[in-house]
Order: structure tokens, then C-alpha cells, then sequence
């Protein structure tokens, strides 16, 4: 089996005993609140979906990666993965000591073993990192928007949050273990653009030539039921896998993961991610986790010349594989 | 941002070796060769021997099963 990338696994899924212990011991410490697409990063921290991070990053990691899109220990990282908060917030926060990290309705989710606030740049995190400062560009609004200091810290989760799709979501552990049960030594992942669709075929199909078996996992952003795109990409790749064919050669689970639409750096991101989840290969697409026209649409493959030690072998797909019956 | 480098000492027998090894190659240095070489072996002996153990990888077939995504 392929190692993880940095190449531990990390787990910081507390059981129920630990939970309980923390808990308590964490009564009466400050909450600092966080957004549905820090609650994901949490969870993608915790379960070992972005291993080697055990927490959110520090200053020293951030600028590495940033400037070399590379971890401070040189493993290759290529999306700083933060926690932003209000100077007033942070003003009460100190380093050295527990956070309770909670959800929209208050609850806790995580513990964050503060170590470091620190201020930074937001104009130049986000021309580093997507190429451009311009608002219209979604990624950038967001960076934009963040607020004025980052915490950095290990955390604890205590659980996950519920989602309607929580059938068919598998950690990285989970799907080391299936794979190896269905004794794929070499495996594809596939992370669909939207729906999947006929125009992929192409892809996919080649894809399973050269591997055991291929690993569909759409991204869905939003733990909450009714939103439509998340549905119809979830109801597509089941119709997909109720093809023989498939059933036998591929398995379906679903990555909940916030966009941040840095094209060339997010397929990067990518990757090192299915390569924890016992990827051996990757699918790269034209204008992978592109936005409008901001990315040429091959510098999502190109940039992977610059990666030589990813230990994940990247399956480039030239041709255009939008839907071909989508305006 | 600027990296901090530090100098260590190896035997100038086994630095002109290296040099000679990684002549005609993509590695730019004895340095870069050197730090490439000890990070691999720091990797590995970080590494744990299992991602699990035994009792973890049962119960997560059985995970697996009650999901159906094996017999």
C-alpha cells in the first residue's frame, strides 16, 4: 500500500473516553466559532485526509508554503490550510492555552491546542496562492475576506459533524482497508468536475488500464441536505456504479472539502489528498479547480513538473472533457 | 522567503564521491543530494510499521460491510 503523504497517517478523532475527559477539562474555556468550511478542514485534519497536518498552520509553514508550496520540512503542500479569527477574538485567545473550536449552533467540535496567533498578508496570500488579488475571482473574494489574524494549533476532534451523506463518506483509513480487500494493489482516483458524465469516459476508461481500480470520490461541499448540485452529483455517481462494470472495478465515497478554486495548486492539493486515501494515481483534468478564465487550462498538469517527490503518479488528460450536453 | 541553511562536515573523500555520482544528473548539489538523501531516512524511520493495527482494520471492515462496499 502506498504510504501516506509526510507519511503518517494522522488521527486525532478522540474516542469516547478521551471525549469525554477533554470535555470537561475544557469547561469554561474560550469558543471561537467556525464556518462550515473550517468544520471540514477540522474533520480533513482529523481523520488524516490532509496528513501530514495535525493542525491548522503556523507561521513558518504558511510561508513555505506560499513562496514554495512546500511544508517548512520541504514535503510538497501546496494550499495553506489556516484558522482566521477577529483581532478581538484573538486579543482573548492565548498561546500555550486550549480553544474550543464550535460549530454554528455553539456545540464543540474540536479542541485547538493554540500555539501561535499571527498576523499576515490577505492581498499577497491570495496573489501567491491564486494568481490574483481580483474579488471576482471566488477563491480570491474568499481570501480577501478573511478576517485579521490566523491561530495555529493541533487539534482534537470530538466528532463529526452529521451529514446526509455520511453513508457514503469513508476516511482515508476506510478506504486504505477496502482497497486492500479488493486487492488492488494500484489505484485512480477520480475526483469528478460536477457531475460525472459521458465526456469523461475518456478518462476514466484509460485510467483503469493502467491501475486495479479506480476510486470516484465527488466533492461535496455542503453538509446540508437540499442543496442541489451536491445531490445531483451524489445521485450521478450512484447511477454510475450501478453499472457492472463498475461495481467490479471502481468504489464510490464522497469527500466533503471546501473549494478554493487555485487551479494548478489546488490539483496539486489534489492529489497529495487521494494519495492518503491509498491512491497510487491521479486523474488530471483539463482546468482542474479552475475558475472562469484564470488559469491557462493545462497549468493544473503543468505544475507537477515541479513536484518530482509527490509519490503519486499524476494521469494527465488533454482533451476537453466538459459535458458535452451542457450548454 | 529565505531558507537557513547550516554547514555540516562529511569526509572530502565522500563529498568528491557524491560529486562524481550526481555529475550529469537533475540534482544541483552534494547539499541538495545530502538533504534529499537524510529526509528520506528521517521519513522512514518516522513512519509507522502499519497505518493500524489489527482490532482498527476489523472493526472497519465490518464498517465496510454494514455500507455494503464488501461482502
Amino acid at each position: 500500500m502506498i504510504p501516506p503523504h509526510g507519511p503518517k497517517l494522522v488521527d486525532r478523532v478522540l474516542d469516547d473516553a478521551q471525549r469525554r475527559d477533554v470535555l470537561e477539562k475544557t469547561k469554561g474555556l474560550p469558543h471561537v466559532q467556525l464556518d462550515e468550511g473550517s468544520i471540514s478542514d477540522v474533520e480533513n485534519i482529523a481523520t488524516g485526509v490532509f496528513s501530514p497536518l495535525a493542525g491548522f498552520m503556523g507561521r513558518e509553514d504558511f510561508h513555505h508554503v506560499l513562496n514554495e508550496m512546500r511544508l517548512s520540512n520541504d514535503i510538497p503542500w501546496t494550499i495553506p490550510i489556516v484558522l482566521d479569527v477577529d483581532k478581538g477574538e484573538a486579543a482573548r485567545l492565548k498561546a500555550g492555552r486550549d480553544v474550543v473550536l464550535a460549530d454554528e449552533e455553539g456545540d464543540p467540535v474540536a479542541v485547538l491546542h493554540l500555539e501561535e496567533k499571527y498576523d499576515y498578508d490577505r492581498e499577497e496570500m491570495a496573489r501567491k496562492v491564486l494568481g490574483t488579488t481580483d474579488s471576482a475571482h471566488p477563491g480570491a473574494a474568499k481570501v480577501l475576506g478573511l478576517k485579521d489574524v490566523l491561530l495555529s494549533g493541533k487539534i482534537d476532534l470530538f466528532r463529526e459533524a452529521p451529514t446526509p451523506y455520511g453513508r457514503f463518506k469513508l476516511s482515508p483509513r476506510e478506504t486504505r482497508v477496502l482497497f486492500k480487500e479488493k486487492g488492488w494493489r494500484t489505484v485512480a482516483g477520480f475526483q469528478p468536475s460536477g457531475t460525472p458524465h459521458f465526456g469523461q469516459e475518456p478518462m476514466r476508461n484509460p485510467a483503469l488500464a493502467f491501475t486495479d481500480g479506480l476510486f470516484l470520490s465527488p466533492v461535496v461541499e455542503k453538509k446540508k441536505k437540499g442543496v442541489a448540485k451536491d445531490e445531483v452529483i451524489l445521485a450521478s455517481c450512484k447511477e454510475h456504479m450501478k453499472d457492472p462494470y463498475w461495481k467490479q472495478r471502481a468504489v464510490m465515497a464522497v469527500l466533503q472539502l471546501q473549494a478554493r478554486h487555485a487551479g494548478p495548486r489546488e490539483a496539486v492539493f489534489h492529489a497529495l489528498i487521494r494519495k492518503n486515501f491509498g491512491c497510487t494515481h491521479i486523474i488530471i483534468d483539463r482546468d482542474r479547480a479552475g475558475a472562469g478564465n484564470y488559469y491557462h487550462p493545462f497549468a493544473a498538469q503543468d505544475i507537477f513538473e515541479e513536484f518530482p517527490d509527490l509519490g503519486i503518479v499524476p494521469l494527465f488528460f488533454r482533451g476537453d472533457d466538459r459535458d458535452p450536453f451542457h450548454e | 522567503m529565505d531558507k537557513e541553511f547550516t554547514t555540516i562536515s562529511i569526509p572530502t573523500s565522500l563529498y568528491k564521491k557524491i560529486e562524481e555520482s550526481i555529475r550529469g544528473t537533475e540534482i544541483s548539489s552534494v547539499s541538495s543530494y545530502i538533504a534529499k538523501v537524510v529526509q528520506e531516512a528521517l521519513s522512514k524511520a518516522e513512519a509507522e510499521p502499519d497505518v493500524f493495527n489489527k482490532e482498527d482494520e476489523e472493526k472497519i471492515k465490518e464498517r465496510l460491510k454494514a455500507l455494503g462496499y464488501i461482502d
